[in-house]
């Protein structure tokens, strides 16, 4: 497998005055798997489409290993695309259709052979050869598409939600496929998708994006536990982070229906001196990061409770519909209605700033 | 008491289909509208069957009324159609019917001799299908490969002023034939295209390109354009894409396209009238014209409109499969 190192710089794309990327700069270093992750609409298609020369740039550079390939056509790049729908000819058997990159490069034909078998047992769709991808099932499609991009050893892989068009409990199978595969070719991936849990589940880094912009970028653990803003904290996870407007006071954070959390110490100065001025503040916890405990700090009303098995999510009311999800263990059973007190886990608070959004970040030492 | 339509059907029900289109009451209605579809097909394939029968119809059992049902065939139709003839006279007459009684004559001179003619040459149809032929024949090819390519362009590109330009090349369908026959006429004599294969050609192509290019259009659009995207990242060019994937994709509607080009350039009458005299004159109005000389030849009417029908229902029977088919079946999405 070849080595890609993708480079873009300042690489933006415009419709008329309206951004559908805004100048974004990333890296993505040879054999790693980057996942774009946002809502539909967001322009992580576009970025990929750009990479892949689908879609021409109107601003900035790509380069590939360092070479710039920002208007090279296409076939120049050495990349593969896999679409969401697959794009697997329907005139042609399942082997055509694997061959067929092979034979744009004037490839002999038991050279071809040679390669197309190495691949289907690497998928282990030897018995489908002969088939018309017209009668397989979704993942066997999947499996044809990911075959014909990887038959031809490209540099780096592209994939444009390809998991979207399966079924849940697929999904999740060739998920776990794709990561093995990656895992095996090491090879640069850039992968889009909206679903949260497989950018966490594949990605050696996350690029959240939204609004056309690169919300934040870094490690599944990194964007989970320390998202840089609220979209973040919003998006990822579900449900999302839990956020409470509150006011900060003297070591303190005044939350709606007369909560008062005290401040873990780390805290205390960002807070201080980021919200100079303005003591609004916006409080972030995890569902798993609060418990309930007759002792806390913080006390709702029990609105909801969801079963998820191994654990209940209770949707606690702490004023007027202001409502947070707490992860609560499955033998406790709490009545509509009920009051219940709970605590949020010192290390596994974040506090953000309202007018700006962003993240504040809590003092290095601890 | 129960009535007869609340009960289901007698027979298990052992495939996917609603409640209403297995009622007893429902299989009722379809047997009517089944005979109904019967009886209209048959009246609707009445004057072909006639057509045909005449065809094989002596002279004399042609004009009988009521039509006789049961003849005797003869091929007295086909030999009128393909032969020009002279009334022989007596001499003739005597030295023909005692080699005919040798064995020595042509099947067709007989049948000739029995209406007292003697066979002089063969007739202009054959030559005028054959003209047929090549002008329907190029002018599809020329109007589908030309259509395809315009097709393409104004599905897959943009195209300044691309709405405005499918609209002016569907209004030159706008006019019907007779209006604009004068000014070609006169065009067509100035620039030495009167009564060629090749003016023929040209106008048909014209005439079928917008036909062509809006039909194959909604065919092409329907093709993902992600197939040639996958092509082109994976080393072709977007012509090879075009060839390799567009083609075969939409040999469908380039199916559907060429069965209707040539129906129309077949079956085109008004312009072939008026543009050509000898050279490129086509078959239907050279069927027409036979009812001038001599009399209405019914038999051989039916004779030549028999052999104008077969090409296009061999062409038509030989894309059939093509012609039912649906587009993409099922490759996008499982």
């Amino acid at each position: 497998m070849q080595m890609a190192t993708i480079e873009l710089q300042k690489v933006e794309k415009r419709f008329g005055d309206s951004h559908a990327v805004k100048p974004l700069d990333l890296t993505i270093r040879d054999g790693e798997f980057v996942v774009l992750l946002g809502p539909s609409g967001c322009g992580k298609t576009t970025t990929l489409r750009m990479i892949s020369g689908l879609e021409a740039v109107t601003g900035g550079k790509i380069l590939l290993n360092g070479k710039d390939v920002t208007w090279n056509h296409p076939s120049e790049r050495d990349m593969a695309f896999v679409f969401q729908f697959y794009a697997l000819y329907s005139h042609l058997s399942v082997r055509q259709n694997i061959a067929f990159p092979l034979q744009a490069q004037g490839m002999k034909r038991d050279a071809v052979d040679r390669r197309v078998k190495e691949v289907v047992d690497i998928l282990r769709i030897q018995h489908l050869l002969r088939v018309r991808p017209g009668k397989l099932s979704g993942g066997d499609q999947q499996r044809v598409a990911l075959a014909r991009a990887l038959v031809r050893q490209p540099s780096a892989f592209l994939m444009d939600e390809p998991l979207g068009a399966l079924d849940a409990e697929l999904r999740e199978s060739m998920r776990a496929e794709i990561k093995n595969l990656h895992i095996a070719q090491h090879a640069t991936t850039v992968y889009v998708t909206h679903d949260q849990v497989e950018a966490m589940a594949l990605g050696d880094r996350i690029v959240v994006m939204s609004a056309a912009e690169v919300q934040q970028v870094g490690t599944p653990i990194d964007v989970y536990y320390n998202p840089a803003n609220l979209f973040v904290a919003r998006f990822i996870g579900s449900p999302g982070m839990n956020l409470i407007k509150g006011r900060y006071e003297a070591g303190a954070v005044r939350l709606p229906g007369d909560n008062r959390y005290p401040v873990p110490a780390p805290w205390s100065s960002p807070l201080a001196n980021a919200l100079a001025g303005q003591p609004e503040v916006v409080l972030g916890f995890r569902p798993e990061a609060a418990t309930v405990t007759p002792q806390g700090a913080l006390s709702g009303e029990v609105y909801a409770t969801d079963m998820h098995g191994g654990y209940t999510v209770l949707h606690v009311n702490v004023n007027e519909n202001e409502i947070v999800h707490i992860r609560s263990d499955r033998q406790t059973s709490f009545g509509m209605g009920a009051r219940v007190r709970f605590d949020i886990d010192a290390e596994m608070v974040r506090f953000f700033n309202p007018q700006t959004e962003a993240a504040l970040r809590r003092e290095a030492a601890r | 008491m129960a009535r007869f339509e609340e009960r289901g059907p007698r027979v298990p029900v052992a495939h996917p289909t609603r409640v209403d289109k297995v009622h007893p009451k429902a299989q009722a209605t379809r047997r009517v509208v089944a005979f109904v579809s019967v009886v209209v097909a048959v009246i609707m394939l009445l004057p072909v069957l006639i057509m045909g029968i005449t065809a094989f119809k002596s002279r004399g059992d042609v004009m009988v009324s009521p039509p006789k049902i049961l003849f005797k065939p003869t091929i007295e139709g086909f030999v009128y159609l393909f032969t020009e003839r002279a009334v022989a006279n007596a001499a003739r007459l005597e030295e023909m019917e005692s080699n005919a009684k040798a064995g020595k004559l042509s099947l067709f001179n007989r049948i000739a001799l029995q209406s007292g003619q003697e066979i002089t040459g063969p007739s202009s149809y054959v030559f005028r299908l054959w003209n047929s032929v090549i002008i329907a024949g190029l002018s599809t090819v020329a109007s589908v490969v030309l259509g395809l390519f315009a097709a393409y362009a104004f599905s897959r590109f943009k195209v300044p002023g691309k709405d405005d330009l499918l609209f002016f090349i569907l209004s030159t369908r706008m006019l019907p034939a007779v209006v604009v026959t004068i000014p070609l006429f006169l065009m067509y004599r100035q620039l030495g295209l009167h009564d060629r294969h090749l003016g023929m050609i040209i106008l048909y192509t014209v005439f079928n390109l917008s036909f062509s290019v809006w039909l194959l259009k909604g065919f092409i659009d329907e093709i993902p354009k992600e197939y040639e995207e996958a092509a082109l990242v994976d080393g072709y060019t977007r012509l090879q894409a075009f060839f390799r994937i567009v083609l075969p994709q939409a040999v469908t509607g380039i199916a559907a396209t060429t069965v209707f080009c040539l129906i129309f350039a077949w079956n085109e009458y008004a312009f072939s009238l008026m543009l050509t005299s000898q050279r490129a004159r086509t078959a239907p109005v050279s069927i027409a014209t036979m009812m001038g000389r001599g009399g209405i030849e019914w038999t051989a009417i039916a004779a030549g409109s028999l052999g104008f029908l077969i090409p296009v229902v061999v062409v038509t029977f030989a894309l059939r499969k093509y012609l039912l088919r649906g587009i993409t079946f099922g490759a996008i999405r499982g």
